[in-house]
């Protein structure tokens, strides 16, 4: 089990967990080796890993690692 | 309006009036951005509203065609579908999405920002906004320039939100922005187009689109800003904060198409004394 920082809160998971498997988790939504959604939809969401982003391209590549910091964000109603 | 300040037809040919379908209320001329073009010159924000259903609503009403969110973190509890449904909303209606970077205060976080929102919603537009302080929401100019020149070098377009600055406004402009976004007022006051001289001179030396955003109060502000030759008006509490948001989106509709055929229907000149429309002579004697 690794502790991360998860959208500036503590946040448990496997070790070996990769962004896609959170990203999936978090938004209820199957997605594609690719990282777009399995649904066909646009998913509307992007990833920084450690101040970093993570392209959707990569994140069933990218393993979590203790202490990372991840910032998953998405369009919410703003001027 | 003073005789100098009239748009230049030769920097700005996009004035054109088209007689036939100005005669059904209509502007012929969509707005042209980054090479698309939009069939509405009504941008709108979507903060400050109550309900998604509502916002919808307004929207429809609006006949907007670009529409700006904020980029902030994923509910992790799952309170985050509502969110999502924004991002879905705005694709049922075909409503393309300027993200925007509020909330940023330094170049460094409006970058990161913008290359989260290019990364999540698919897009190189981004609305840049640098603020200086949460009292004024002014933009800050020296951060707005810097966080401009590395998104221009990122390949992004911006749509840079900045003072009612002439000068500024032609800096950004070389600085390779695609539209120039003076505020008519501070963020959510509807104080209206406080300084409409210098909007007036911002349109007059512009080779890019100018949007009047912010500060945009009722559906007059919005013809006014669009009769000073403004291409675009962008608000967002005008509408989403009005006693009746879907009434006022349609006042707004229709305030900025009239105040686009105003502009390209040339007002008359201002008179210090009256001038009678009836002929005088062969008047009967009554």
């Amino acid at each position: 089990m690794n502790t991360i920082q998860l959208n500036g809160a503590p946040h448990n998971c496997d070790a070996g967990t990769t962004v896609a498997a959170l990203v999936s988790a978090m938004t209820g939504r199957a997605l594609l080796p690719s990282g777009q959604a399995a649904d066909g939809g646009r998913l509307g969401v992007a990833v920084a890993r450690n101040a970093d982003i993570v392209p959707r391209s990569q994140w069933s590549a990218t393993a979590l690692e203790p202490n990372d910091d991840l910032e998953i964000v998405t369009a919410v109603q703003g001027g | 309006m003073t005789e100098s300040l009239v748009r230049n037809d030769e920097l700005r040919n996009d004035a054109q009036p088209n007689d036939a379908l100005a005669s059904e209320g209509q502007p012929n001329d969509a707005l042209v951005i980054d090479g698309v073009a939009l069939g509405s010159r009504l941008i709108m924000g979507t903060g400050g509203a109550p309900s998604l259903a509502g916002l919808g609503a307004a929207l429809t009403a609006s006949g907007t065609e670009l529409t700006t969110v904020a980029m902030r973190r994923y509910a992790v509890d799952g309170a985050g579908s509502a969110d999502t449904n924004l991002f879905a909303l705005l694709l049922e209606n075909n409503i393309k999405v300027l993200p925007n970077t509020a909330g940023c205060f330094t170049a460094r976080e409006a970058v990161m920002t913008a290359e989260l929102a290019r990364e999540a919603l698919e897009t190189d537009w981004v609305k840049l906004e640098v603020i200086a302080d949460e009292h004024t929401l002014l933009p800050d100019a020296l951060e707005l320039v810097e966080a401009t020149e590395q998104l221009v070098h990122r390949g992004f377009k911006v749509f840079a939100y900045t003072n009612d600055d002439p000068v500024l406004a032609l800096r950004l402009e070389q600085l390779g922005v695609a539209a120039v976004m003076p505020l008519g007022a501070p963020i959510g006051t509807g104080l209206g187009i406080l300084n409409p001289h210098n909007i007036e001179l911002i349109v007059a030396r512009a080779g890019i689109p100018v949007v009047l955003d912010a500060g945009i109060g009722t559906a007059s502000d919005a013809a006014l800003a669009m009769e000073l030759g403004c291409d675009a008006v962008l608000l967002a509490t005008a509408v989403t904060r009005a006693q009746n948001p879907v009434l006022m989106a349609q006042a707004f509709k229709h305030a900025v198409i009239g105040g686009r055929l105003a502009a390209q229907g040339g007002r008359i000149p201002k008179r210090q004394h009256a001038l009678a429309s009836s002929a005088m002579e062969g008047r009967p004697d009554v």
